[in-house]
């Protein structure tokens, strides 16, 4: 028999996840799109698309959106990730990897210093 | 973690569209691109809009596909999933918005707009076969708080003071009626859910069963902490399979958590449920016919008082309530009654939700705060009436109900009102009917119905009916005279007067309010013998004018050769041998076949 402590992890664990569904008409989310063309996939977006999704999970970050994107034009920067952060100006950043991805999410998202050290212009 | 949410309609609809098949094989492409870690696939509940449907849902973007075919699938995960194009084409197209602004999220269609969803708030958001979902949207929370810091008389006070009232057609207010069978004496007590849903065009408990099973099961749970029962009941019809399938899981689930079961959460309280089938006999929907039914016996009505609160099922104390009654309470107790006493009207509070059918652009499952009008309902959220013909009537309420002309579009939508104009609230069916509907035939349609349901057992009911359908037919065949017209109309209010149950004492509804507001087109088929709406197939001769260029198209096309002529010279075609098929008229390429 569960009692209300369980019930209670139970909705805390799963409102992490389906929190991708309820943020939808949001326009106050952060949103963080990550290049998935064909270009992008060949790089490795791919874990750095689950590597954000995971780190906001863990988080557990609320109003972030993880969404994808084609091709941006500079295949050869990819992966490309752009960071659209209500009221502020988008940050784009370059070659991104899985660890890099994660600083992005503890100093861009959580504390709002972009990484200057991944934004185009730098690489 | 999963990076996108593919949400596949599992409702009837959408099952019956194919969506089984499209949720296989969303799931082997998935696996085929080695995403199945990256990507979940749920089936959901009905999300509403099932003119559109097979419908899914993309997330987290929120994509709107609709119309989906299972050979839409691998363009979709190609495009969509694994590269992040969204898929324009198949997106839905809201017929108000410009083509171009193809809408991605559903909740700016205009269907969704304006609408406020608490019944069916989880319905095509969660999985319904996961307790776990139900529990992330505050499941079984209300059930917590009411075994730790209500009694039961505080709970029934909450529910009398949220204005709640039953769904399932006449309105009673709920709170009262579980008063009573506090109230009553016994140590046996039970609590039932009606889910006998009978009315044609009607889905509205079929789909909150299929989408958010566990909101029934919890509130029920409440249900019977307030009145003091252990056992309950939901009497939901066999034709149902996914609901039923959908009910069983949860049931069991819910064992599982101890969320059902003894000493609930702890406490003393201690609660089971069981599922009943029933096959489909209207007269089942009847609460003592019901109750009837669940005790083993053929399901037939029996009079009242004794009151189902005082001796319901097996003659101990019963509570009975529909399903969408039950789907608001665990969303009154976590708001509060308050909250809910806000919206709606004075005398009806909260929403309703509505299957909205018939000559209707968007057709399915709308949920809108009482007092909206009907107008808004077609006009805005249905999309208005396919081919730019012009509104004639509603029909609410199913065989019980009446309908509801133009010229009361504008009335706010709430029990009291639609009795007031001959019509009733009923469990929620909502056909639209535009100009090529005869009401004589309409209610014809509705007479056939309840004379082929009624059990039989009162005279009224069991003659009644019958007499009634005879005049119908009368009518609809240019037999009938003037005084027909009246006899019928005073056979109308007999049986009213007499029936047993419900389903005779509403019988003659959909008879008396076409009469109302539709007598001159009775008329028509008694004095000119003609249907106007040009429907009943005996008051019609077809015809070919001028038009007819001679191309012997209709002629070759007849199914019992009435039709003769030359080539490039005009047709006749011969009023005995034509069986008024109507398949000259749809060959033509003139327009010259005319039916009057």
């Amino acid at each position: 028999m569960k009692t209300i402590e369980e019930i209670n992890a139970i909705k805390a664990k799963m409102q992490a996840q389906l929190n991708m569904r309820s943020s939808i008409d949001n326009a106050g989310d952060t949103r963080i799109v990550v290049g998935m063309a064909t270009c992008g996939i060949a790089a490795g977006a791919r874990p750095v698309l689950n590597a954000f999704v995971e780190e906001i999970t863990k988080r557990n970050l609320k109003n972030v959106k993880v969404t994808q994107s084609g091709c941006l034009g500079m295949c050869k920067l990819e992966p490309m990730v752009e960071v659209y952060v209500p009221g502020k100006e988008k940050v784009t950043y370059v070659k991104v990897t899985a660890d890099s991805a994660r600083r992005i999410v503890a100093e861009h998202i959580v504390n709002g210093n972009p990484v200057l050290d991944f934004v185009i212009g730098n690489e | 973690m999963f990076r996108n949410h593919v949400l596949i309609c599992g409702g009837t609809g959408c099952t019956s569209g194919d969506s089984p098949k499209i949720r296989e094989l969303f799931e082997k492409k998935i696996k085929e691109a080695g995403l199945e870690n990256d990507v979940k696939v749920i089936m959901t509940g009905c999300f509403g809009l099932c003119a559109c449907g097979p419908v899914v849902v993309v997330y987290p973007e929120g994509s709107f596909y609709s119309q989906i075919k299972p050979e839409n699938v691998d363009e979709i995960v190609n495009e969509h999933i694994i590269k992040g194009r969204i898929v324009s084409h198949l997106l839905y197209k809201d017929p108000e918005i410009k083509a171009q602004e193809t809408v991605t999220s559903l909740n700016e269609t205009n269907f969704y707009k304006k609408q406020s969803r608490v019944v069916l708030r989880n319905c095509g958001v969660i999985d319904p076969e996961n307790i776990d979902e139900y529990i992330a949207y505050d499941g079984y929370q209300a059930l917590y708080k009411v075994l730790t810091e209500y009694d039961p008389q505080q709970v029934i006070d909450i529910i009398k003071q949220s204005g709640l009232r039953g769904r399932g057609g006449a309105g009673f207010p709920t709170g009262l009626k579980w008063q009573f069978a506090k109230n009553a004496v016994g140590d046996i007590k039970y609590v039932c859910c009606n889910a006998d849903e009978g009315d044609p065009g009607a889905f509205m408990d079929r789909s909150v069963l299929e989408g958010d099973p566990h909101t029934v099961i919890e509130a029920m749970a409440i249900a019977a902490y307030a009145i003091g029962s252990k056992q309950g009941y939901v009497y939901v019809r066999a034709e149902y399979p996914i609901a039923v399938n959908r009910l069983s899981i949860a049931i069991n689930q819910a064992k599982e958590y101890g969320l059902l079961g003894n000493n609930i959460f702890g406490t003393d309280f201690s609660f089971d449920l069981e599922i009943r089938l029933g096959s489909g006999a209207f007269v089942c929907g009847e609460e003592t016919a019901l109750m009837t039914s669940i005790e083993g016996n053929r399901g037939e009505p029996r009079p009242r008082p004794p009151f189902p609160a005082n001796k319901g099922l097996f003659g101990k104390p019963t509570i009975l309530n529909n399903v969408e009654t039950y789907a608001n309470i665990p969303q009154i107790i976590l708001k509060g009654p308050e909250w809910f006493a806000s919206i709606g009207t004075e005398k009806s509070k909260g929403t309703k939700v509505f299957a909205l059918g018939g000559k209707i652009t968007n057709t399915g499952l709308v949920e809108i705060p009482m007092g909206t009008t009907l107008r808004t309902i077609v006009e805005e959220i249905g999309g208005g009436i396919p081919g730019g013909k012009k509104f004639k009537a509603a029909q609410t309420g199913g065989p019980s109900g009446g309908c509801i002309p133009a010229e009361h579009l504008d009335i706010p939508i709430d029990y009291e009102n639609l009795i007031a104009i001959g019509s009733m609230m009923g469990s929620g069916g909502l056909i639209v009917m535009d100009e090529d509907n005869c009401m004589v035939d309409i209610a014809k349609f509705f007479l056939e119905f309840t004379q082929d349901e009624s059990c039989g057992k009162c005279t009224p009911c069991r003659i009644g009916t019958k007499r009634l359908l005879e005049y119908l037919e009368k009518i609809i065949e240019g037999r009938a005279t003037l005084k027909d017209i009246d006899d019928m109309e005073k056979l109308c209010y007999y049986i009213k007067d007499n029936a047993l149950c419900g389903l005779g004492q509403t019988a003659p509804n959909p008879v008396l309010s076409t009469l109302r507001y539709f007598r001159d087109e009775y008329i028509a088929h008694v004095t000119q013998k003609k249907c106007p709406a040009g429907v009943c197939k005996s008051l019609l001769t077809y015809k070919i004018t001028d038009a007819c260029k001679g191309c012997t198209l209709c002629a070759r096309q007849c199914p019992v050769g009435a039709i003769s002529g030359k080539v490039k010279e005009k047709h006749v075609i011969d009023t005995d041998k034509c069986t008024k098929c109507g398949v000259c008229m749809s060959v033509c390429k003139f327009k010259a076949v005319i039916k009057e």
